[in-house]
């Protein structure tokens, strides 16, 4: 992925620089608004990320340029303005995804991942999930494994739907509330761990090789390999 | 505009005082007008006869008896029109001569005049009234000079009416004025309420008119317009400092976790250090929440999030919580259980309502006894929405139930207990924003946490 960070926290910014080179992304960097811009405009990139507090112009406005000007990349705004209306504010301006800082890098990756995704796979809609011997019909919204059906409670399917599309991808507890569950709240326990727990009791229990793995300090994936 | 509205106003009441006052005005200037006219009437009609009967007396004295009943009669003929009564009458007050058949039966009043009916032969026998003074000459012959009173009591009638027709037709303007007068006002102040109403539900931008006038409607207007710019400025000055404290506590925050978070990713699985590591990840977490609670109760109270405010189906939002937390109910041997006795909708902040349904739901099933039972209720009552959480639990106090809804407030026995002690306060901002109110009574035992949401949200 080649994408571009406008950041004015020189910190954050090598925390972030470094952990996507890592991954094997190619980053621009721009420390203020108008370069930002100014790179947004003429480069092409898979992905950009924006902070919403910059000297010279705001990440709102450049968000705003960004869309005037008709160039359609995924945008995800990064912010510490962590409220409701901020977030609707962004969404509003143009961006695809809002992050609140501080985050965990792990929940970054995951949503860049899930943002470039949505690019290339476009709007084909797949009627046929299947991680290894799981399968998830979309049609008849039912779920069985190695040709065994599976008893799933509707948001337990929205559930592991979610989990599927997204298979090999981290998906984070902040994601699934917000995709499975479709609100913006602080959980006040580990709400999302029990449910998942519950799910993976039904699409593992009994079988050799676990297909829902919990990922340390980041959250969960589905995936055929540990 | 109504007309109870209209009889409400105050303006109307107003002007209804002042109608009565100027009626009271107009009463005395026509009473006034009355004395002048009819009272001078009469006046001058009495002094008159007070001239006749001495300028016949004097007659009498000089010219003696002869003289005096020539001069009636004489009198008499040359106007037999004239609205003039005279009588000459022995000492017997036997008629002697004059205009009427005789002498009046009617007591002399303590001034020295009489009223009385006499028929008037020259009229047709009619009947009038006629107002005399009665004299008494030398020698105890008795003389009458009076004035029929019959043209005197037309012109009364005639400005009694005059009067009591000007008395109505001045009460009618004053009541139409005071209809029309207070219609305009009332209009006006209408329009300030009805910026009031809309800035009051949310609208902050919205000013109340001015009509360019300069008159006191339009200085009220510009006064309130002037404090609601104070106000969105404070506002605007609150929003800034938390966004500002947000943006500058969170920062350095971030990097703490960074690092944390990459010392975390350096060191080997099995490294003694990665629990103490994984502790201060785990610290700094709860740091960031509670530090984003406090702010978000403060934007909350703030009142600038109402931007969001759409119509949230409470049914909907109970069916969700409850279904977000049967796992852990379960897990715990609680028994959950919904009760929709009616779905309401009210306007309001989808996430945070059910953030604060959440909050009471996570304290009702942590506090539960294990096989309690935890009741989620919707229901309507005087046709607001009322949603209800109870539990079996220990309760709160009632000398305790407004202080756990301050911030960081604990009871003693919850301090073990994981949490931020900030909870209950968001579902009290919450309640606040949406024109509800939180509740908490005895379910004996247990709580009841209850949400009334009013109408007119």
């Amino acid at each position: 992925m080649r994408l571009l960070l406008i950041e004015d926290d020189a910190e954050v910014a090598n925390y972030i620089n470094k952990g996507l080179s890592e991954g094997g992304h190619t980053v621009d960097t721009a420390n203020d608004g108008k370069t930002g811009l100014l790179l947004a405009t003429t480069e092409d990139y898979d992905v950009m990320i924006i902070d919403r507090m910059l000297p010279g112009l705001d990440g709102l406005t450049i968000v705003k340029s960004v869309r005037a000007a008709s160039i359609p990349t995924p945008i995800l705004i990064l912010s510490a303005l962590g409220e409701v209306d901020n977030r609707v504010e962004g969404l509003k301006a143009g961006a695809d995804d809002y992050l609140i800082k501080p985050f965990a890098f792990s929940e970054l990756d995951a949503r860049l991942e899930v943002l470039q995704r949505r690019v290339t796979t476009g709007l084909s809609v797949e009627t046929r999930l299947k991680v290894g011997d799981l399968e998830l019909d979309q049609l008849s919204r039912s779920a069985s494994r190695a040709g065994k059906a599976i008893e799933l409670q509707p948001r337990e399917y929205r559930l592991l739907e979610y989990l599927m599309r997204h298979a090999g991808q981290v998906v984070t507890r902040t994601m699934l509330l917000e995709h499975v569950w479709d609100y913006h709240f602080d959980p006040q326990t580990n709400v999302i761990d029990v449910h998942i727990s519950r799910l993976r009791s039904k699409i593992d229990k009994g079988y050799d090789k676990p297909l829902l793995h919990t990922v340390r300090g980041a959250g969960y994936m589905i995936n055929e390999n540990n | 505009m109504k007309t109870t509205e209209l009889l409400a106003s105050s303006s109307f009441r107003l002007s209804l005082v002042y109608m009565v006052l100027f009626a009271g005005s107009v009463l005395l200037l026509l009473g006034f007008i009355y004395w002048a006219t009819v009272g001078f009437m009469a006046r001058q009609t009495d002094a008159t006869i007070e001239a006749e009967i001495t300028g016949l007396a004097e007659q009498y004295r000089e010219g003696g008896l002869g003289s005096l009943i020539n001069i009636l009669q004489d009198r008499i003929e040359r106007d037999p029109d004239s609205s003039s009564v005279y009588l000459l009458a022995s000492p017997s007050f036997k008629p002697l001569a004059g205009n009427i058949d005789s002498w009046p039966d009617v007591k002399t009043g303590s001034d020295g005049w009489l009223t009385f009916a006499f028929k008037d032969t020259r009229a047709g026998g009619r009947v009038f009234q006629a107002r005399a003074r009665p004299f008494v000459l030398t020698g105890g012959l008795h003389l009458l000079v009076g004035r029929d009173t019959r043209e005197l009591s037309e012109t009364q009638d005639l400005i009694i009416r005059a009067l009591v027709w000007g008395m109505v037709l001045t009460l009618a303007l004053a009541l139409a004025g005071s209809i029309v007068m207070s219609r305009s006002m009332l209009k006006r102040i209408e329009r300030i309420n009805l910026a009031s109403r809309e800035i009051m539900a949310g609208d902050l931008r919205r000013r109340v008119e001015t009509m360019g006038t300069n008159d006191e409607f339009d200085q009220l207007a510009v006064n309130l317009n002037a404090m609601l710019d104070e106000i969105e400025r404070l506002m605007a000055g609150i929003r800034h400092v938390t966004d500002s404290i947000a943006h500058d506590l969170r920062t350095p925050l971030t990097r703490l976790r960074t690092r944390l978070e990459q010392l975390y990713a350096d060191l080997d699985p099995g490294n003694p250090t990665i629990s103490n590591v994984e502790q201060s990840i785990a610290d700094a977490d709860q740091l960031l929440t509670t530090f984003g609670a406090l702010l978000r109760i403060a934007r909350i109270e703030a009142g600038g999030v109402r931007a969001n405010f759409e119509t949230v189906d409470l049914a909907a939002l109970v069916r969700d919580a409850a279904e977000l937390y049967d796992v852990v109910a379960e897990q715990k041997q609680v028994e959950l259980d919904i009760k929709l006795e009616a779905e309401p909708q009210v306007q309001g902040d989808r996430d945070l309502l059910f953030q604060a349904v959440i909050n009471l739901l996570d304290n009702a099933i942590k506090y539960s006894p294990e096989t309690g039972h935890v009741l989620l209720q919707l229901a309507e009552r005087d046709s607001t929405p009322v949603l209800s959480i109870s539990d079996q639990g220990p309760g709160i106090p009632v000398a305790e139930r407004d202080r756990v809804l301050e911030r960081f407030y604990r009871l003693d026995q919850s301090r073990s207990e994981h949490g931020s002690g900030l909870g209950l306060s968001l579902v009290a901002a919450v309640a606040d924003m949406h024109n509800a109110r939180l509740e908490l009574r005895d379910n004996h035992p247990g709580l009841i946490a209850e949400l009334q949401f009013n109408s007119s949200n």
